[in-house]
């Protein structure tokens, strides 16, 4: 058993309005020392033999065109998740 | 008799008032079911309001995959007139018929009011019973529904005239350059925010000139589609 994880963030020009909310309940219970947040997603894709380097270009194609839309979101990551027990 | 077909995907809820919109404006309504790769021949599709997939991964995300959306697709490309209202311009911007994308409302609450729009390109399959400038009102309510391209795409569809619709008096969600809705360039793929379908018949739509309930102003969209299909 293999897991891959792919992250997925809002761009960098596109105002995230969830974490601009989440940002400001921060500040509000005192974690003063938060500037700012910015919200995302992380995909886990389950993988029944090991994450080869195909795997891991499957999970990157899939993240481009499926999980994320690029128009408002980056693929910032897709990494073999090693805590997965064999 | 023309007919106009409305797509179901589980999670839509305006099927039923789009399919009693095609028939005030006189056409057939024809249900279109996600599952069936198959149009029945329609002469124009209507991708209905709703949270199709529950807006799951990203609202029309899913929906995009589902077997009608490839036919829906190709037929667009031959021109096929295809109208996308609320949920339904997000399946068309995830499908790539229209550029763009809708992100949460700036201020993160759901909207539900009487929004005014200028109509402002007359020439789509789906706008040209109003007159150029025309201001309408019809329901908004969403919860994703901030429009958002980039400035080179933004700059493009002003350009090219494919701000069909803009927000009036109030821009209710951020959106970018108070835009409500857009065509692709041919104009027979039109997608919008608002819902013209829930402004249809006297008694049942938004506060108008002649009383409480009283705005239709919804119901060209549907005679527009007629018109354009016949000539």
């Amino acid at each position: 058993m293999g897991r891959v994880v792919v992250d997925v963030m809002p761009k960098p020009e596109i105002l995230d309005p969830q974490g601009k909310a989440v940002a400001a309940a921060l500040s509000r219970l005192g974690f003063g020392q938060f500037a700012g947040v910015r919200q995302g997603k992380r995909f886990e894709l389950e993988v029944d033999g090991d994450v080869t380097d195909e795997v891991l270009a499957a999970a990157r194609e899939a993240g481009e065109q499926v999980l994320s839309n690029p128009v408002i979101e980056d693929v910032v990551a897709v990494y073999a998740d090693e805590q997965v027990p064999a | 008799m023309t007919r106009i077909g409305v797509v179901t995907f589980p999670g839509t809820l305006d099927d039923r008032d789009a399919a009693r919109a095609v028939r005030l404006a006189g056409a057939e309504p024809v249900a279109l079911w996600h599952a069936d790769a198959d149009l029945h021949g329609v002469d124009a599709v209507v991708l209905p309001g709703g949270f199709s997939y529950g807006d799951y991964l990203r609202a029309g995300a899913i929906s995009r995959f589902a077997p009608v959306m490839t036919e829906i697709v190709d037929a667009a490309h031959g021109g096929l007139p295809v109208l996308g209202i609320c949920n339904g311009f997000q399946v068309l911007t995830e499908a790539h018929l229209l550029p763009g994308s809708m992100i949460k409302n700036d201020h993160l609450h759901f909207v539900c009011r009487e929004q005014v729009l200028s109509v402002d390109n007359v020439d789509t399959a789906w706008t040209r019973d109003y007159t150029l400038g025309e201001r309408i009102t019809i329901p908004l309510k969403n919860q994703d529904g901030q429009y958002v391209a980039d400035e080179r795409t933004l700059d493009e569809l002003e350009g090219e005239g494919r701000v069909v619709f803009r927000y009036q008096d109030h821009n209710p969600n951020g959106s970018r350059r108070g835009i409500a809705g857009i065509s692709n360039a041919r104009g027979n793929v039109v997608g919008l925010m608002p819902h013209p379908e829930h402004a249809v018949e006297a008694g049942f739509g938004p506060d108008g000139a002649k009383g409480p309930r009283s705005g239709t102003d919804g119901l060209r969209f549907f005679t527009s589609v007629l018109h354009a299909l016949v000539g």
